[in-house]
């Protein structure tokens, strides 16, 4: 059965804003058309920065990279901020309850010391790289071309800055405030974490926005993420440390749901023209290397013996995606 | 083992250090000046970022879970705003102008904001601020949106709103807030805090941000309103992170005192300029007014800012000088701003018209020194010719002021009748200003000021018609051609209020929504 209420009815004059007609045709639209499409001003800019005085302030050539339409590089999840806070505050509900129930309940002290150590030695001290992260993305929100990328870029950054809360409370939950010390002691001085803190200080030195993107979203992400909360976190779950597991959900869920984010914008980019396909595949070819070389000595201490197979995996199912996104790596 | 000794619960401000002071680090491989090329250019020195006092502590999770709430609830009232014509709710489609101005001239530097936080959120070598300047960032991506999500049910229905982001960049009175955003972002970051993050989200946001809410919320505007109500936490927040990054500076070095100062005082004279155009909105485009410009002005600038001030002293700020303008100004710039776009209404993006008798009559109690005076016997005149009519319309072009961008309309301070010029010389050439304020400004960095994009100029330089027009052409309209190049529906965005498109279609669907005929 239908029930039929009846309301004034009134023909408006136009369904949506121009700059959305003009791509759309004149017809209702998406919030996140209209909070995304056009909105960064493209013509007409008053004074030359004084922090970059050959540019304009938004500007194309602040990368290599080069799109006819950079609203190409739409967002599949279709974040506008309303979309993405709320889909992020479910997601923490879930990650607190977890959380609330671990420091309820002592749980950390049932995690077999092993494992414990473990993840305060390798879980811990990655708050920096995420640090990292929301540096990289941060820049490409300020400095990048077209809301349609760097829109999500600072969504992205704020979502670092969340993981890198996360697993300063996972340290906090294990040990307290002595495990951050300790962990910031090994990013800065400990052998094993050099050559990542070497990496990621090279990244944030970038200047190709796009560049960064390729580097961090992809390769550094790309790789570290399946290592860490996909097979390292097998580990803790099948050994007892299932804790672990409930504090490290969330990485888990979002790195899944951002890759297919970061993966369209490099299908898209590469598919745009054989030179930025160049690009993107030699930034692969460069930074892949490296990530695994920075990865190497924190796979040692994660898993041991397995450490080579593990990355060796990781890199195929890496290498996969890639060519899924349309490179030739 | 005890099973059951709980840790000791970490108190707010402790945990919020752990969650975000610690996360950066002196870096080795790369030095700090690679990693932050922009931390000193602008000769600002911070000795210890860690003497940082975060203005607020919210983590990622706690931001989230507020803001969806907020989310929530904003997009469920524009959907039943959407859904039940609340834009017959309106006092009168008059109002629907303030909406217009709102949306082409502030929505499009929310974005703005958003960007160059964004910029200062990466740029500052201390976390502390990096954390606040890109929750402000991501807070500002969010206003600009609700605003467009807010406002677009209007667009469907009424004129002036369709190309807000076209307009932005071309359209002559546009280019005074446009500029102003440029101006800020094209700075280093230590400027901006100043410019954006103290000038205008704490000096005057009470005189921007809340005379439009307010506005909304006393026209019956429920879209617009709840958008202000949502945005009002965020708002006190990115006070807060101003207030604290000023003082922050100034604790740092004495030698900051004056490049501060120097900044203030350009940034609130720049404030203030925008401001004109909010003043006129108050006095004149909201058919039921919340208080007068110059009554605001009174409250929010001169006892609020009055106080702010006498709390920034002991620094050693003072009070920008050009601020003793202000207090002959408050009685004169709404009238002068709306008698010049009633002038020039052939090319607003939104409709004007004349006061009518009870609105002069307003006029008179709220400027007793002013009104009847210089503006009651023009404006009545104006309007019995528009009676007769004869609706005057200027179709020659303003001289625009070099540094704020607004056409030369105010008048010489003790003179009312006397429109005010200033002049400078740079490299040959002559500048000109619109007061001691703006000739200010120029003169300090007239090498930034000679490169602004005025749209006047640009207009008789023949860079403002469509591609492909031929102003050699016979019976070519110049006037025209640049409407068209602005991308205005000539005859429904712009001109009078009365016999508009907006003021039929509204008149039509309130009636019928409300009569049985």
């Amino acid at each position: 059965m239908e029930i039929d209420l009846r309301t004034v009815a009134i023909k408006p004059l136009r369904h949506t804003f121009d700059h959305i007609a003009r791509r759309f045709g004149d017809k209702p639209a998406s919030r996140y058309q209209e909070g995304t499409y056009d909105i960064q001003q493209t013509d007409i800019f008053h004074y030359r920065p004084m922090w970059e005085p050959e540019l304009q302030l938004f500007d194309k050539r602040r990368t290599k990279v080069q799109m006819k339409d950079w609203y190409a590089l739409k967002d599949p999840r279709q974040f506008y901020y309303g979309a993405w806070t709320i889909a992020r505050s479910r997601q923490q509900d879930a990650a607190e309850s977890s959380f609330d129930m671990i420091e309820e309940r002592g749980l950390a002290d049932i995690v077999p010391e092993e494992i414990k150590q473990t993840a305060l030695a390798v879980l811990v001290p990655l708050r920096h790289v995420e640090w990292g992260g929301n540096m990289g993305n941060s820049y490409i929100s300020a400095y990048g071309y077209g809301t349609a990328i760097t829109q999500p870029c600072l969504y992205h950054a704020m979502d670092h800055l969340a993981v890198a809360q996360y697993l300063t409370r996972i340290g906090l939950v294990l040990e307290g405030p002595e495990a951050l010390d300790t962990a910031k002691d090994a990013w800065m001085e400990a052998a094993m974490w050099q050559p990542m803190r070497q990496h990621v200080e090279n990244v944030l030195v970038v200047q190709d926005w796009f560049e960064i993107f390729v580097a961090q979203n992809l390769v550094l992400e790309g790789l570290t993420y399946p290592l860490i909360y996909d097979y390292l976190d097998g580990d803790f779950s099948a050994n007892g440390g299932t804790v672990i597991s409930m504090m490290t959900r969330f990485m888990g869920e979002w790195s899944t749901e951002t890759a297919k984010w970061v993966d369209a914008q490099i299908k898209v980019a590469a598919a745009e023209s054989a030179e930025n396909k160049t690009l993107i595949n030699d930034w692969v070819k460069q930074y892949r290397p490296l990530v695994l070389a920075a990865l190497a000595p924190i796979a040692q201490r994660a898993f041991g013996e397995q450490a080579e197979t593990v990355l060796a995996e990781v890199t195929a199912q890496f290498n996969a995606r890639c060519t899924k996104a349309g490179l030739t790596v | 083992m005890d099973m059951n000794v709980k840790k000791k619960k970490l108190g707010l401000k402790e945990k919020y250090a752990h969650m975000t002071r610690g996360l950066d680090w002196q870096t080795s491989y790369q030095p700090m000046e690679k990693v932050f090329p922009q931390a000193t250019f602008e000769g600002i020195k911070i000795h210890d970022w860690d003497k940082w006092e975060d203005p607020f502590r919210l983590t990622m999770d706690a931001y989230w879970k507020y803001q969806a709430e907020k989310e929530r609830k904003l997009y469920a009232v524009l959907d039943a705003f959407a859904q039940n014509n609340g834009h017959l709710g309106i006092t009168d489609a008059r109002y629907l102008n303030a909406v217009k101005l709102f949306l082409t001239g502030i929505s499009p530097l929310e974005y703005v904001a958003h960007r160059g936080f964004a910029a200062a959120g990466r740029n500052f070598p201390g976390v502390g601020p990096r954390v606040a300047c890109l929750m402000q960032s991501v807070d500002e991506i969010r206003h600009s949106q609700t605003q467009i999500h807010a406002i677009s049910n209007y667009n469907k229905h009424y004129d002036g709103f369709h190309d807000f982001k076209h307009m932005l960049e071309r359209v002559w009175y546009l280019s005074v807030p446009k500029s102003f955003f440029d101006d800020a972002f094209s700075a280093g970051p230590f400027e901006w805090m100043i410019a954006i993050g103290f000038s205008f989200e704490y000096v005057l946001t009470n005189l921007l941000f809340v005379p439009f809410m307010s506005g909304a919320a006393y026209n019956g505007d429920m879209a617009t309103v709840t958008f202000g109500f949502s945005a009002q936490s965020d708002e006190a927040r990115h006070m807060t992170l101003g207030l604290e990054c000023i003082k922050f500076m100034l604790e740092q070095d004495p030698d900051n005192l004056p490049i501060v100062q120097k900044w203030i005082d350009k940034w609130a004279w720049r404030g203030i300029r925008v401001l004109s155009l909010v003043g006129m909105m108050m006095d004149y485009m909201l058919p039921k007014r919340v208080m007068s410009w110059k009554e605001a002005w009174e409250i929010y600038f001169e006892q609020n800012g009055g106080a702010l001030f006498a709390d920034l002293a002991r620094y050693g700020i003072k009070v920008p000088e050009c601020l003793t303008q202000c207090t002959e100004d408050k009685e004169h710039i709404s009238h002068q701003a709306w008698a010049t776009f009633y002038q020039y209404g052939g090319a607003a993006a939104f409709h004007t018209w004349m006061p009518n008798d009870e609105e002069m009559d307003w006029l008179s109690a709220k400027y007793p020194n002013t009104f009847d005076k210089y503006y009651r016997a023009r404006f009545t005149y104006w309007r019995d010719e528009a009676e007769k009519g004869n609706r005057f319309y200027s179709n020659t072009l303003p001289m625009l002021c070099q540094v704020c961008q607004i056409p030369m309309l105010f008048t010489e301070p003790g003179d009312p009748t006397k429109i005010c010029y200033r002049e400078s010389e740079y490299e040959g050439e002559k500048y000109h200003t619109c007061s001691d304020g703006c000739k200010h400004i120029f003169d300090d960095e007239p090498e930034k000021y000679v490169q602004s994009w005025l749209p006047v100029h640009q207009i008789y330089q023949g860079n403002c018609f469509p591609d492909g027009t031929d102003p050699t052409a016979e019976g070519f309209d110049p006037l025209a051609a640049v409407l068209d190049w602005y991308h205005f529906n000539n005859g429904h965005d712009n001109l009078d209020f009365e016999g508009s498109r907006d003021q039929a279609n509204f008149a039509a669907w309130r009636g019928m929504a409300t009569k049985n005929t």
